[in-house]
């Protein structure tokens, strides 16, 4: 039987025996606790020799910036990098468990690993979780079949396209991109384009702000510009607004003695139970 | 999960995560002398957001027998992968390549018995030794059917006549694009959820010939 030095080890899985009790609570009016989810603008492109990956730097739950400097593009393989959208945890946990068996798989087969590798990877693990993983991606990277870069979605399709904006301000960043992008675009205005787009998600999108995080990623090396840019600075006090020592003038004064306080201290007495 | 036609009325707010990334489309699949040919638009939509304008929805499965995706994206690009293990699997075992009914078979027998937790209606189209060019229907509930053409996804029911008026058997390549790719285009321009550019992909013994009308070049009929 179970006992401290031979515990029954649990079932395994998950346990649903909550679920029938939080529908009741939330049907008598109880509010769910919910999970901080990135309101987000997370983009990226491919250019002449790689691909650029950019995201603003706020995360939001419900209508508070829970985070003002917050990292959205995580790190999955030298060769590889992924944005993330949607439910912070998921994005968070996803990429650090695809970045293990990515390393694990390049140390397998003793070659860097594919971005096609890791789509297949990302995709087939959201797919089984049927979208309760919130995590929207972006995933670039470079491999020996070039450049590339692919959309992920919570339900766990994905497509392969030149350029990509995810999160609630992929709208604002999609017109600068549908404006701005070109085949071959050479590194420098490749990182215009992506500043411009996220730029676009923190002034136009309110889930979106504060910096701007990009990485590019070319043949054998990945640059990851943290705060690239501050999109709209807070400004600088001008001139000092203390005022001076006698600014406001003395009227009257009067001088009052407070009397000399003494303190006494009491002992506790026992209580007679005689 | 939002429906084939989701188009704009399945949204409740504008949330895009909780949209499911879902091919409100417009797909076919019609048999000629020598082949079939397969054609489909290129609108991925979540919600009433065109997440993808130029999206590929004709998904080899082998070198010979290709699927056209209808349904959630997520549900259809994971049948397909898993079509296409099993199927390049039984061809190694086999020393040849797969039959069509072959490949359609696996599809059925996912869909059928998945049918509660699927949202996948997919055209199987490829040619084989034994029959040649043939398509295979399998709508939502897991059924499968051979037809000699057939059309699928929401844009599909503004053009049943049109197909059905037009279709001849025996037709040349040339012929059976042209009938292809003006259905996909009455489509489109009737159905919201559909539009882009047309794919095509024409699967003959000598394997598969990829061919894109642009927005620009598509075939115009009455506008008004």
């Amino acid at each position: 039987m179970s006992s401290v030095l031979c515990p029954e080890i649990p079932a395994a899985g998950f346990s649903f025996e909550n679920c029938r009790r939080n529908a009741l609570l939330e049907n008598k009016g109880l509010t769910v606790p919910k999970a901080t989810k990135t309101g987000t603008t997370i983009v990226g492109i491919t250019f002449k020799d790689g691909v650029i990956l950019g995201a603003d730097t706020r995360a939001t739950e419900d209508t508070t910036v829970a985070d003002k400097n917050c990292e959205k593009i995580h790190y999955l393989a030298p060769n590889m990098y992924c944005c993330g959208a949607g439910t912070a945890a998921d994005t968070e946990m996803t990429t650090q468990m695809i970045s293990s068996q990515l390393e694990l798989h390049r140390l397998y087969t003793n070659r860097i690993a594919r971005v096609a590798t890791a789509n297949q990877m990302l995709k087939q693990y959201l797919f089984r979780y049927q979208g309760y993983i919130g995590a929207a991606l972006i995933l670039g990277g470079v491999d020996v079949e070039g450049p590339h870069l692919y959309q992920i979605y919570p339900h766990g399709s994905s497509d392969h396209l030149p350029y990509i904006t995810m999160g609630s301000g992929s709208l604002a960043a999609m017109s600068v991109f549908e404006s701005g992008w070109r085949q071959d675009l050479e590194e420098e205005a490749g990182i215009k384009l992506v500043r411009d787009a996220i730029a676009a998600g923190v002034f136009n999108d309110l889930g979106s702000g504060s910096n701007i995080d990009v990485c590019i990623i070319r043949k054998g090396a990945a640059d990851y510009k943290r705060t690239y840019d501050e999109a709209n600075k807070k400004g600088i006090r001008q001139a000092s607004y203390r005022y001076p020592r006698g600014t406001t003038r003395i009227l009257s004064s009067k001088v009052v003695d407070v009397e000399e306080v003494c303190v006494q201290r009491i002992e506790p007495e026992r209580m007679d139970t005689a | 999960m939002a429906s084939i036609c989701s188009g704009y009325a399945a949204m409740d707010g504008n949330d895009w995560r909780n949209a499911a990334h879902s091919t409100g489309t417009s797909i076919m699949a019609a048999e000629f002398d020598g082949g079939v040919i397969i054609g489909a638009d290129s609108r991925t939509t979540t919600g009433a957001y065109i997440a993808n304008r130029v999206a590929d929805k004709l998904t080899k499965i082998t070198d010979h027998i290709y699927c056209c995706r209808s349904g959630s994206a997520a549900d259809t690009q994971a049948i397909a992968d898993i079509v296409s293990y099993h199927l390049n699997f039984h061809g190694m075992e086999l020393g040849e390549e797969p039959l069509v009914e072959v490949g359609a078979a696996i599809f059925r027998e996912l869909c059928y018995n998945y049918r509660d937790s699927l949202m996948a209606g997919i055209l199987v189209a490829g040619w084989d030794k034994r029959k040649g060019g043939q398509i295979y229907s399998i709508p939502i509930g897991g059924m499968c059917v051979r037809q000699s053409v057939s059309i699928g996804g929401s844009g599909s029911s503004y053009v049943y006549g049109y197909v059905d008026a037009n279709y001849k058997p025996n037709m040349t390549k040339e012929e059976c694009v042209k009938f292809v790719s003006n259905s996909l285009a009455l489509a489109m321009s009737r159905d919201g959820s559909s539009g882009g550019i047309i794919r095509l992909g024409i699967i003959t013994e000598e394997g598969v010939e990829r061919r894109v009308i642009l927005g620009n070049e598509l075939p115009k009929f009455y506008e008004n």
